[in-house]
């Protein structure tokens, strides 16, 4: 299986990176919104993706057309995220080229789930929290990343 | 001494900037090293250095060398410092004072103290009081251990989906 396994800067991207164990035996690249996390990932490739969080609107457009080819390019079998935005951007194109979605919504959010992790639920095929009381229909909890 | 302190990638953070001016006058034989994305404060004191964006590798040599950490509570600053077995105290950044787009710092770092992962404190006077000690007392700000990776339980869930 390929997978590709992407998360915005700070939390999310740590987050991220406890999660590879799950990836062995498997082809896993990274998409980060920083160039300089490629250090953190030697063995795997690579991707940039802008972090639509600062983006004005015309933009956001543009760089969806760019994440939409990079997608093409790497042709992942599974999209696995933390979040934040540009997560869910991969896994709304990822639906739509056919690829598995996973959303981990962040170990911060222990009270509700977040803004994109309610987005994603619409979307996503498997939706996790990491706080058991959050558990609810399509959203499962199955562990934390600590 | 060193003492990092960190506010994340996001928003400014000129609260806990203010409060380690505060804190920097007091201890002039401390080095503080901020990692600050914007702020409109103003920082007088020689014994603090202010740096933007860190790469990965700059950001660890200056964890790694820091007596004590002082973060906002994102979960990155808390779960590296627990990796690492650093000393950490977090102040949330709160919403009502327009430092986040809402209070899910608030309540991580009422979580993550509740369950011994850090310790929080929610206030600049707080916080200054609790670094005196540190300082002038040594007393323990360790955060317990952890594993490098995340649950088995999780990690099982996943390999499980993609078999």
């Amino acid at each position: 299986m390929k997978i590709l396994a992407v998360a915005s800067a700070g939390g999310h991207w740590i987050q991220l990176l406890r999660l590879k164990p799950a990836f062995q035996g498997q082809e896993v690249v990274f998409m980060s919104t920083k160039q300089q996390f490629k250090s953190m990932v030697p063995d795997s490739e690579f991707f940039l993706i802008p972090d639509f969080n600062r983006k004005d609107k015309f933009l956001i457009l543009k760089s969806l057309f760019g994440v939409w080819k990079t997608l093409k390019q790497i042709k992942p079998d599974f999209i696995i995220t933390t979040g934040a935005a540009p997560g869910l951007i991969c896994i709304f194109l990822g639906r739509l080229m056919g690829s598995k979605t996973i959303w981990l919504d962040s170990i911060a959010n222990v009270e509700k789930l977040s803004m994109s992790g309610k987005i994603a639920k619409l979307m996503a095929n498997h939706v996790y929290t990491q706080w058991p009381d959050l558990e609810m229909g399509k959203v499962k909890y199955r562990g934390k990343v600590l | 001494m060193m003492i990092f302190i960190t506010t994340g990638t996001q928003e400014p953070f000129d609260r806990l900037l203010k409060a380690v001016v505060t804190i920097a006058n007091r201890h002039p034989e401390v080095k503080f090293i901020v990692q600050v994305t914007e702020t409109f404060v103003e920082v007088p004191n020689a014994n603090i250095e202010l740096k933007g964006f860190l790469s990965p590798t700059t950001f660890d040599h200056y964890f790694d060398n820091a007596d004590l950490i002082i973060g906002h509570a994102g979960m990155g600053t808390i779960i590296t410092a627990l990796v690492k077995e650093k000393p950490l105290v977090v102040i949330p950044r709160d919403a009502k004072l327009g430092e986040h787009r809402n209070d899910h710092q608030m309540a991580t770092a009422k979580k993550m103290s509740a369950l011994n992962y850090v310790k929080a404190v929610y206030s600049a006077k707080a916080l200054t009081e609790l670094i005196d000690l540190f300082i002038n007392e040594n007393i323990s700000l360790k955060s317990k251990k952890i594993t490098s990776y995340a649950s088995e339980a999780l990690i099982g869930e996943l390999k499980q989906l993609f078999s």
